[in-house]
């Protein structure tokens, strides 16, 4: 509907079929009285519920949850802890903090952006696959539209730590069978024998595992908000209690110039306050 | 790392951070304090202060020089109309639950920044317009060609567009005050994007098939300022945080008794408790 017809009938009220809280009586979640109906379901299992509409096995959230925990480094350094760690350093509020290190987290060359362009991507690859594309050829494709592969190479390290314990956790579990993380690695051999030095990183073998069981990329791009959550908050901690100011402080030489020499300001002839 | 007037470290550090817009000397006695910081090579404190304005300011930052009277008061003008877009606005109604709540004062800006950088009305719309801008120019034909055979979107973050950008998807027609910017920039530059714009809305109104939102005249703008689609990103974002800020506090002296909690209607689920 164009116009603002499609605004008239939703004047002062909301349509949900998400939930509502009925203060004082009861909360309904997707449909399920949340006390009565969900109170026994680990968060994780809410979480993956309120993003996707479906429960997990108890194997699959296991899986799932390590996808989060092998990735979670308390290291201030790495740029958007550092935020979470500024604002301890800065006397901020842990929530600011961290809810700007989580915003961080939507990247383009890390996170959320690498997560949602790699899951997209192997379910493009299958649907190739399916089609009978010859794989070769089809990632080169891919790989010049888009200049680069998200889920392989890493921005700063060549190896990736993260991958052998969730592949073990993954094949523990009987969870590394599955059709995308198979062409995961058939991708990533068809570009070391073309000599791209382009290895599998940590958010390929997520994101395969996740289109294994059944994500599409919107849902497994929601389900990663949280993912480097847990290294953040020591982060912050660690900050908040040293010194004020003290962590990373850049005196002023610390800063190269690069750009034009000290020149006299004009007012502008004519005009300017 | 000394105390203040202590002994300086055993190795200088390195100069780990670059920056082709910001200079700062140092004080003899602390090299974390500054004595004078220079902008493009501007001298902030001793120089610019009480000479320059924020228009000024702003455009020096992003542009590294300084602007002209007329850029300066196309800058000025954009910054009047964007400042407030008013508690009916979403990134305004956003910054305003932060503030009836009491939440932080930065809650209430981040929120206010995460509502208003969408694709509608928001500074991702601002990008993809000055997308368009760069391919499209002043070509009418060029523009109903972008409209009638899109190019496929790629899969990220953003959600997909689902209007034109720079149009408003729930109008009838240009609101007048989205006139009365394009007119106030068209008497700034007639030779400007935005007096192309204003003279050819009827004909892009039709092919887009809504009428022309703020968002593109702030497009047009940015494109006359010489701004990149990021830059204009940042600006529309930067530039809307006073009204989501006078907003905010003024919600929270309001309170949440004088705030509208709305009626929902739940679709799925008991809408009684279980005995």
């Amino acid at each position: 509907m164009r116009g603002p017809g499609a605004l008239h009938g939703r004047v002062g009220r909301v349509q949900s079929r998400m939930g509502a809280c009925f203060v004082g009586s009861h909360a309904v979640f997707r449909g399920k009285d949340l006390h009565a109906d969900l109170g026994d379901a680990a968060w994780i299992d809410l979480y993956l519920f309120g993003i996707t509409g479906r429960r997990f096995p108890a194997a699959q959230l296991r899986l799932l949850e390590a996808f989060w925990t092998y990735t979670s480094y308390p290291d201030a350094r790495i740029w958007n802890n550092r935020v979470a760690a500024l604002a301890g350093s800065a006397r901020s509020t842990g929530n600011l903090g961290v809810s700007a290190a989580l915003a961080l987290s939507e990247a383009s060359i890390y996170g959320r952006g690498i997560d949602i362009r790699a899951i997209d991507f192997f379910l493009r690859a299958r649907a190739a696959a399916l089609a009978g594309e010859d794989l070769g050829p089809w990632v080169r494709r891919e790989l010049d539209a888009r200049r680069s592969l998200a889920g392989y190479g890493r921005p700063i390290a060549s190896g990736d730590e993260r991958v052998g314990p969730i592949l073990e956790l993954a094949r523990a579990l009987g969870l590394a069978e599955g059709p995308h993380l198979g062409l995961a690695f058939a991708i990533e051999t068809s570009l070391l024998e073309a000599r791209l030095r382009l290895r599998m990183n940590y958010g390929a073998v997520l994101a395969a595992l996740a289109a294994d069981l059944g994500f599409s990329p919107r849902e497994y791009y929601l389900f990663m908000h949280p993912a480097f959550l847990a290294g953040m908050l020591p982060c912050y901690i660690e900050a908040s209690g040293n010194p004020e100011g003290t962590l990373f402080p850049v005196p002023c030489d610390g800063v190269a110039y690069l750009g034009r020499p000290a020149r006299e300001w004009k007012r502008p002839p004519g005009g300017g306050p | 790392m000394g105390a203040p007037g202590g002994a300086a470290p055993p190795e200088a550090p390195p100069a780990y951070m670059q920056s082709r817009i910001w200079r700062e000397e140092p004080e003899a006695d602390n090299p974390f304090a500054a004595r004078a910081a220079y902008c493009h090579g501007y001298d902030i404190y001793g120089d610019m202060l009480g000479h320059a304005g924020w228009a000024d300011m702003i455009y020096l930052l992003f542009r590294g020089e300084a602007p002209s009277p007329s850029q300066a008061e196309a800058l000025e003008l954009l910054a009047v109309a964007l400042a407030n877009p008013g508690p009916r606005e979403a990134s305004v109604h956003a910054a305003m639950c932060g503030g009836v709540g009491g939440s932080p004062a930065a809650a209430s800006l981040m929120a206010a920044l995460a509502v208003g950088a969408g694709s509608l009305g928001g500074a991702r719309e601002v990008f993809l317009a000055m997308e368009a801008w760069a391919e499209c120019g002043r070509n009418v034909g060029a523009w109903e060609k972008r409209w009638a055979d899109p190019a496929p979107e790629q899969v990220g973050v953003w959600p997909g567009a689902e209007h034109p950008a720079g149009f408003d998807p729930h109008g009838v027609t240009a609101s007048t005050p989205v006139r009365q910017v394009l007119d106030g920039l068209s008497g700034l530059d007639p030779a400007s994007h935005a007096a192309w714009l204003r003279a050819n809305r009827p004909a892009l109104e039709k092919a887009a098939g809504h009428p022309l939102s703020l968002v593109a005249a702030a497009a047009a703008a940015f494109v006359d300022l010489g701004f990149s689609p990021a830059e204009g990103e940042m600006l529309f974002l930067l530039m809307r945080l006073p009204g989501a800020a006078a907003h905010a506090l003024e919600q929270r002296g309001l309170g949440h008794k004088r705030f509208p909690f709305y009626r929902l209607d739940l679709q799925d689920g008991p809408r009684e408790k279980r005995p």
